[in-house]
């Protein structure tokens, strides 16, 4: 039988549809974790860069983040993440939020610092306190590039939650995993298929829900923003 | 393939010097391997992304497509493009490559973009105006002043392969990466200190030599556009 033969009836094998090891549990992992870790890193992203970009202070700190995140694999991260606290859950959780911070630190920073100076002078002119002037002002003008941070740390989590079966955690990555060291193609090829459909879902859904929190007033063309934020981030 | 492993009740530190000393080949092939793997992709990527870009950059209605396959194949992880390409081209370096060099285009094809569309109409006016032709203003005019964002868009692509690369040991490649795998394999940290070092290393001085070039090829950008 042909390879797309095979793999078609590895997918339509009802084995692998259910229990632990099947697909749907599999997917709600790598979910789970994804959804967890992105959670953990803009919770403590998003404080510091949306801090630092409204004082105007430590931008180079929020811009290098990025650049410094980059340069480490994010495969080493996990594998050091498991000698820090061993296999499992853990270092997996604590490879992926510390990979996803850094965009995030950066994209708020500079989605704060974009506001258009007169505006917040005329915010302030208008006697709105430095309170509301972050909240009704630049956070709602921020918000396309803070979104475009997370959607970034987004993919790369869910992307990287792949190497996780590596470290003994389940995810997507595990059909992979399993099919590289079984010299298996077809549960190799069934998985690393899973993986794409499901990290373009995501890319695709968080465009759209980029698209839907930009503020109706300032909404411009996404491929300038989606530019803009990438030639940015590298400043 | 590395043959002093640490076993026992010993605490394994960070760093086992005495394991540097004596695996200096190893170290210093997986370098040069993962050096290798760096340039390849990104030459290759920079070969496929300048004619892309160009098109994508003169012909409007080819900028979604060019932009919208380049990002599925950056939005792909890399461990499961590898996986895809396996069946059909087998743990090879051919596999590695082939992932690696999906991954610059996007990054190289924007910022050829970007690049092309900040020259300002008014000096793309004066050329014609000189008699320049299209194509001797594209490549005197057009192309130059589009390099810093070009060279940005170098820098990066440079930076994420590198980080990539590492992820090719799980397909037998992996230049730094087989030290970090070894370190994860054997639990023996001194092999991933000495991947991730080296790694992040050779990131840095990639983009600082990378930025030093470019100040060397623009140089009446200099004191002014820093990158």
């Amino acid at each position: 039988m042909n390879f797309i033969g095979q793999v078609l009836q590895w997918f339509l094998d009802g084995s692998h549809w259910q229990g632990d090891f099947g697909i749907p549990n599999r997917l709600f992992e790598h979910v789970t974790m994804s959804v967890e870790s992105l959670a953990a890193a803009a919770l403590i992203a998003l404080p510091v860069g949306v801090t630092l970009g409204h004082i105007g202070r430590g931008g180079n700190l929020a811009i290098n983040v990025s650049n410094v995140g980059r340069a480490v694999p994010s495969f080493a991260l996990l594998v050091i993440a498991v000698q820090l606290v061993g296999i499992g859950f853990w270092p997996a959780f604590i490879a992926l939020v510390a990979l996803g911070i850094p965009p995030i630190v950066t994209n708020s920073y500079i989605g704060m610092r974009e506001v258009d100076a007169d505006v917040r002078e005329a915010a302030k002119g208008m006697g709105m306190r430095d309170r509301a002037i972050l909240w009704q002002i630049e956070l709602p003008i921020a918000t396309p590039l803070i979104m475009a941070g997370v959607r970034t740390s987004a993919v790369n989590i869910v992307a990287t939650a792949t190497l996780a079966a590596l470290v003994a955690w389940g995810g997507l990555g595990r059909f992979i995993v399993d099919g590289l060291a079984q010299r298996d193609t077809v549960q190799l090829f069934a998985g690393a298929l899973l993986v794409a459909l499901l990290s373009i879902a995501v890319e695709l859904s968080l465009t759209g829900l980029q698209r839907i929190t930009t503020p109706i007033g300032i909404r411009i063309e996404t491929s300038t923003q989606e530019v803009r934020s990438t030639t940015l981030s590298t400043a | 393939m590395l043959a002093t492993g640490v076993v026992g009740a010993v605490e394994d530190p960070w760093i086992r010097w005495s394991w540097i000393s004596g695996h200096v080949p190893v170290i210093r092939d997986a370098l040069t391997q993962h050096i290798e793997l760096t340039v390849i992709a990104v030459v290759v990527g920079l070969l496929i992304a300048i004619p892309l870009g160009l098109l994508a950059w003169r012909q409007r209605l080819l900028r979604g497509p060019i932009f919208s396959v380049t990002g599925i194949l950056f939005t792909i992880p890399s461990l499961a493009l590898f996986a895809i390409l396996i069946p059909f081209t087998g743990l090879t370096v051919l596999t590695a490559e082939i992932g690696l060099v999906s991954y610059t285009l996007l990054i190289l094809i924007r910022n050829i973009v970007v690049g092309m569309d900040a020259v300002p109409p008014d000096v793309r006016e004066a050329a014609r105006g000189m008699g320049y032709r299209p194509l001797v203003e594209l490549f005197q005019v057009d192309l130059p002043l589009a390099v810093p964002a070009i060279m940005a868009g170098i820098r990066i692509a440079t930076v994420t392969t590198i980080g990539l690369v590492t992820v090719t040991a799980l397909i037998g490649e992996g230049g730094l990466g087989s030290l970090i795998l070894d370190g994860l394999i054997r639990d023996f940290k001194t092999p991933l200190v000495v991947g991730t070092v080296l790694s992040v290393g050779l990131a840095i001085v990639a983009d600082i030599s990378l930025s030093g070039l470019q100040r060397l090829v623009t140089p009446w950008s200099r004191g002014r556009f820093t990158g």
